[in-house]
């Protein structure tokens, strides 16, 4: 599907600047060159095609949907689906919150919501595809959805009500099923535009994250010999996983630095479940976000929170390491 | 009529453009109006509002969950 563009790279590495595909520097510049202009391309296409599902099916819609329909169960696989396609930034996690309690959706559901949508996002997906190939990015989408279910459903059982602040508990009392949206009744080529530059102004705000990424994971790619990090992190190494999460936390900004590094670290001897855990930290688990999260929940209820998450992801990173 | 136009935030870096990107605007097309930004959580749950940041115009909501640029401000503020 990319051969053309190796080609390209080759063309402008090799023949153009005429540097030797023998040499590391060549090698580096190739993967740079060619790694950098597929995510872009990746990341063009699927946040245009995500921001065109989002314009037909926005936030409140969902919220709508989930607030009016109860299906056994199964809604959870749809908050959790809701998740992936709508677009998400950790600053609207407060208001998101409120208003699906408010709208009467239960706890668990829109816990559920809440860790699905940053973690499987259009910018996450994109890099995944562009760096790991579209299998591994099945799989980490797959076990982002079902991690939301799980996650979302175990909170859901706990009964955490009481840990939420005052007037969160009484929206909750006083919740209700939403109305009816109006809708904008614009077409297609009207609604472009926006999604456009929408889509452009989300490249262009993580452009940065991946130039550097990719540029050290092309350094890595051509100086470190195969199997480099094999000697230190290997499956053999219970607390491997574990500690990839947790070192995922604080790195949440450069998530999409981070994929591309991890990437050459996986093909040059890291363990590709330590590997996904790792990233799921980085991409689903953020302080920033659980500093907002405070207005609604006290503490022990964020810990609770983030430790039920980070509990499923060392699982799927253990579960990834048996199985692959 | 001087408009009334509300940005709601909750302080992230989207929020802040939008809030610019509003001053700029109004300051480019020369019309006068009352700019509130609304950062309390408890105020933007009475409009119903699910993704920040918020752009509204004489209550109407124009913008949800994007920061618009400039001229698409003030397209919108020409529009209504």
């Amino acid at each position: 599907m990319f051969n053309w563009l190796q080609y390209f790279a080759d063309w402008l590495i090799y023949s153009v600047f005429s540097v030797s595909d023998q040499s590391h520097l060549g090698q580096a510049l190739n993967f740079f060159v060619f790694d950098t202009l597929k995510i872009f391309l990746l990341l063009f296409v699927i946040t245009t095609v995500m921001g065109i599902v989002n314009s037909y099916f926005p936030v409140d819609k969902v919220r709508n949907f989930l607030s009016r329909n109860k299906m056994y169960g199964l809604e959870y696989l749809f908050a959790s689906s809701f998740g992936v396609i709508t677009p998400f930034c950790s600053c609207s996690s407060v208001p998101l919150f409120i208003g699906f309690v408010k709208g009467g959706i239960p706890l668990g559901m829109t816990f559920t919501y809440l860790i699905t949508a940053p973690l499987v996002n259009e910018v996450a997906i994109a890099i995944f595809a562009g760096t790991f190939g579209f299998k591994v990015t099945a799989l980490y989408v797959g076990t982002g959805i079902i991690l939301g279910i799980l996650g979302g459903f175990t909170l859901g059982q706990l009964k955490l009500e009481k840990h939420l602040t005052p007037w969160v508990q009484n929206i909750i009392i006083h919740a209700q099923t939403e109305e009816e949206l109006l809708e904008d009744k614009l077409g297609i080529w009207q609604r472009m535009p926006s999604i456009l530059k929408e889509a452009f102004s989300i490249v262009k705000g993580v452009s940065p994250y991946i130039i550097i990424g990719i540029a050290i994971g092309g350094l890595m790619h051509g100086f470190l010999p195969t199997g480099f990090f094999e000697q230190y992190i290997n499956k053999g190494q219970w607390y491997a996983v574990p500690l990839a999460v947790i070192m995922g936390v604080p790195m949440y900004s450069n998530a999409a630095g981070v994929i591309p590094v991890v990437q050459v670290l996986v093909a040059k001897g890291v363990p590709l479940g330590t590997a996904i855990a790792f990233m799921m930290g980085v991409i689903g688990l953020s302080l920033p976000e659980a500093m907002l999260l405070k207005k609604v929940m006290n503490t022990k209820l964020i810990a609770i929170y983030f430790g039920t998450i980070a509990f499923f992801m060392m699982l799927s990173g253990y579960l990834f390491n048996i199985i692959l | 009529m001087k408009k009334n136009i509300k940005v709601f935030g909750t302080g992230c870096p989207k929020c802040k453009t939008t809030y610019n990107n509003v001053l700029e605007a109004l300051k480019l097309s020369g019309m006068e109006a009352d700019v509130i930004k609304v950062e309390d959580i408890q105020e933007m749950m009475n409009y119903n509002i699910l993704s920040t940041p918020v752009l509204m115009i004489d209550e109407v909501a124009k913008i949800k969950g994007r920061a618009p640029s400039v001229n698409e401000i003030r397209e919108l503020l020409l529009e209504s």
